[in-house]
């Protein structure tokens, strides 16, 4: 089939951009309230203030006379991540892991290439004169922590960091994927740019079939690895830090992405105020059944911990879910 | 709630937009078509006459009340006259006046008019007459003979049509022959008619005017019959007696006296000229408002300049290219760069024409981006990179311009100050997206942008449209309504369809 019928998507309850956009994201979601999570380096320190997990700033540079600045940042690190405070869809983002051997000032990128300090003082100029940034206003480039992702799903990731995407509505999780990096992404964790989305058993956190571009897929492209089944770890933390995510910005239609360290757990990447809606093709779900189902029981007194809770009691993944385990 | 009030707004801009729209159509006449021309007739009259040793005066009649036509302008052409317009009995008199003349005088009088069916006969209703002071034996034959068609005849129409059918009698009775002696031009013949009528104490006068066809460069006078039958006047034809005017008939001056009066003049002869011209209906329009003071002629466009209007047209069609825009975005889902950058290109495309337009644009943009690419190693600031791609973008302008102008293709020299910016923005925007997201997103972007830029032009570009949005520049407020409705479609999109259709094969 070329083309869904529309009302069959409607009965399905798929969301759509321009509900999404005048239903959820004009009403609940304040302009005034942007800033919170266009900027990378407010939203950490709103997190950092709500006792929520994050990767540790090493420094920010906030314009070009700043540039030089960054040797000095990086000096002690042998990995970090560059990223621009206002990017969107994780443009502009140099992951390095690493360094030359014999000239500490060559990088080896997540990507296995080597690039000098020159490519990468451009890379920030470009940054911070807002190449990146939503609207291409002047920037802020962050140099972070570089997070040494847990091993979950080092089969179903190429490179890069996979990291969890959770839509929250109101301050409820109600559904959530796993985004896995390919070849074709170049280690991003971005599904427009051919990263896999896996959907998530939001009652037990085990993964379901993926998404690649609009289609379901069962393997990761790159790895041949099963995408389904696998059990995200501290699944119950990061359903609470996603609905904490609503209290430090009142963003009531919100994308929480989150990555899971070896060391530290999960720590919150960023916040989205516009979260993309191909997450409901990876849970074979539509979005607006779930977020009828919190309206119904929306409780404004509810804690984080209590909200995570009824999003485990209240979706649990339907026909698929079932379909593995007899499988 | 808030569903309830962009409904209400859209409802009440369409309401506003429209009502506007139908009182300039159908009130004021604004043309909804392009080029709509209406047939303007000017009559000139010509008054000849030799100088007497003395002052002149001249006095002409002019039309006043003309029923089916309304008057465009008039004008006299007189060397050294002093010209006046004075009501007098029989309605408006022209008046030339002059202390010496020498020789033969000719003096011009012109007038417009246009057909125009919302004009009647507003004249008011008469008196009755009074009885005509008639001599014998005259005396007796007009009282036999209105006693007699009174016999035969109902009502006034009845009566004139019936008097009429007597007078006109090829064998007439010795009363219709008595009267009619020394009868020798219809206006004597019409003349003798409203005597007659006068003496049924009807109200009745002479007509004379032109029935307007075509160009006519001597036009006779015709002579018709007035006659009021209490409620309105009803006009006859006096020799068949048929209750009619001519086609196009346009009233000169009604009442028995002369066209013309020259004192201190003799040789006096009056020649009238009818030529056929075509106007712009929209100039028709506004003079026509202008007379009744309407408000929505002091903000039309047509009375901007002419330079200021050909960029007005170009500008509120941009409104027309938004609404594509919308339609394109939010329900078909046609990625695009920017959000009005298409009807930017669109404008664009104007400037070349379509075919060569996607042509130079996609040529260029092509070009720029591969320049860009190359620029991009130079690692300079995204500022500076974007003034190196403008200068690039500028010079391959010139080296296509003077090679097609090489090989004959004068197009190629049409671009324009304004494509240059665009195709110098889309090409970063393109190259910052190719970069990021790879280049099939920006191939699809641009694609995208190109698509809906072509839809745009294509409807910017119709000259009906055009026409009636500068004509009727309230109708952006419809535009502008269908724009606000749109904007709270929350249904799918075309191409959220395509995406989400792995989840309707359940």
């Amino acid at each position: 089939m070329i083309l869904a019928r529309p009302k069959q998507l409607h009965d399905i309850g798929v969301l759509g951009l321009n509900e999404r956009n005048a239903d959820y994201i004009a009403r609940l979601n304040p302009r005034r309230l942007y800033p919170l999570v266009d900027d990378k380096v407010l939203t950490k320190e709103l997190a950092l203030k709500a006792g929520m997990a994050v990767p540790d700033l090493y420094g920010v540079i906030a314009h070009q006379g700043e540039v030089r600045k960054f040797a000095d940042i990086v000096r002690d690190r042998e990995s970090f991540v560059i990223k621009p405070a206002r990017g969107s869809g994780g443009d502009g983002i140099f992951v390095v892991i690493g360094r030359g051997k014999r000239k500490r000032d060559n990088y080896r990128l997540s990507s296995g290439l080597f690039v000098s300090e020159g490519e990468i003082l451009h890379h920030i100029s470009n940054t911070v004169s807002g190449q990146y940034s939503l609207a291409g206003q002047r920037d802020h480039a962050l140099i972070e922590y570089c997070v040494h992702f847990e091993a979950t799903f080092a089969e179903v990731s190429y490179q890069g960091v996979p990291d969890i995407r959770v839509i929250v509505y109101r301050g409820y999780p109600v559904m959530a994927m796993v985004r896995l990096p390919t070849r074709a992404s170049d280690g991003k964790a971005n599904l427009h740019q051919g990263a896999v989305g896996a959907g998530v058993d939001m009652s037990t956190g085990e993964t379901l079939t993926g998404v690649l571009g609009n289609d379901v897929v069962d393997e990761h492209p790159d790895t041949g690895a099963l995408i389904a089944g696998l059990q995200i770890p501290m699944w119950d933390f990061i359903l609470e830090s996603s609905a904490r995510g609503y209290d430090v910005t009142g963003l009531g239609y919100l994308g929480v992405d989150m990555v899971i360290d070896a060391d530290r757990g999960p720590l919150i990447l960023e916040m989205n105020a516009r979260p993309g809606l191909n997450i409901q093709i990876a849970n074979n779900t539509g979005l607006r059944e779930r977020i009828e189902r919190i309206e119904a029981l929306y409780d404004p007194s509810a804690n984080a911990l209590q909200r995570a809770r009824v999003a485990r009691r209240e979706f649990p993944a339907r026909i698929q879910a079932d379909l593995f385990k007899t499988a | 709630m808030n569903q309830r009030y962009v409904y209400v707004l859209a409802l009440l801009l369409t309401v506003v937009g429209l009502a506007v729209f139908f009182y300039k159509w159908q009130v004021l006449g604004f043309p909804v078509t392009e080029n709509q021309e209406k047939p303007v007739w000017t009559i000139e009259a010509a008054v000849k006459f030799d100088s007497g040793p003395g002052s002149i005066k001249v006095q002409l009649h002019v039309p006043t009340l003309t029923p089916g036509f309304r008057m465009l302008n008039e004008n006299s052409v007189s060397r050294g006259y002093g010209f006046s317009l004075n009501y007098g009995s029989g309605g408006r008199e022209a008046q030339w006046a002059i202390r010496r003349a020498d020789g033969e005088q000719t003096i011009y009088y012109r007038i417009s008019v246009y057909e125009d069916d919302s004009v009647d006969q507003s004249d008011t209703t008469p008196p009755f007459p009074p009885l005509p002071v008639i001599n014998e034996p005259l005396k007796t034959a007009v009282d036999v003979l209105v006693s007699e068609v009174r016999d035969h005849s109902a009502d006034t129409a009845s009566f004139t049509t019936e008097l009429l059918r007597r007078v006109n009698d090829p064998s007439p009775d010795t009363n219709v022959e008595l009267l009619m002696t020394g009868v020798d031009s219809s206006a004597d013949f019409v003349g003798v008619v409203t005597t007659i009528l006068a003496a049924a104490r009807i109200p009745a006068r002479m007509v004379r005017g032109f029935p307007l066809a075509g160009r006519q460069r001597s036009a006779d006078l015709v002579a018709w019959l007035e006659v009021h039958d209490g409620d309105q006047w009803l006009y006859f034809n006096p020799v068949t007696g048929e209750e009619r005017l001519p086609d196009r008939f346009f009233v000169w001056w009604r009442g028995n006296e002369r066209i013309v009066n020259v004192e201190g003049g003799s040789n006096v002869d009056v020649r009238f000229a009818i030529q056929e011209n075509h106007l712009d209906a929209i100039a028709i329009a506004e003079t026509q408002s202008a007379e009744r003071d309407a408000f929505a002629v002091d903000f039309s466009l047509y009375s901007l300049p002419i330079q200021t209007q050909a960029v007005y047209s170009v500008l509120l069609m941009i409104p027309i290219g938004a609404l594509i825009m919308v339609i394109l975005r939010n329900f078909v889902g046609i990625d695009a760069f920017g959000t009005f950058m298409p009807v930017l290109i669109a404008l664009a495309f104007r400037e070349t024409k379509l075919l060569w337009g996607v042509i130079l644009f996609t040529t260029l943009v092509a070009l720029g981006l591969s320049i860009r690419f190359l620029l991009d190693r130079l690692r300079l600031l995204l500022v500076p990179r974007l003034g190196a791609v403008l200068i690039v973008v500028v010079i391959l302008m010139l080296i296509i311009s003077l090679m097609s102008h090489r090989l004959g293709l004068e197009t190629g020299l049409s671009v324009a100050l304004f494509p240059m910016v665009i195709i110098a923005m889309t090409i970063e925007r393109m190259s910052v997206v190719w970069e990021e997201r790879g280049a099939f997103d920006a191939m699809r972007a641009g694609a995208g942008s190109l698509v809906v830029a072509v839809v745009a032009y294509v409807f910017m570009g119709m000259s009906w449209l055009e026409h009636l949005i500068f004509t009727f520049p309230e109708l952006l407020l419809l535009v502008l309504s269908m724009v606000i409705v749109a904007g709270r479609y929350t249904g799918y999109r075309l191409s959220e369809l395509r995406r989400f259709r792995a989840l309707s094969t359940e």
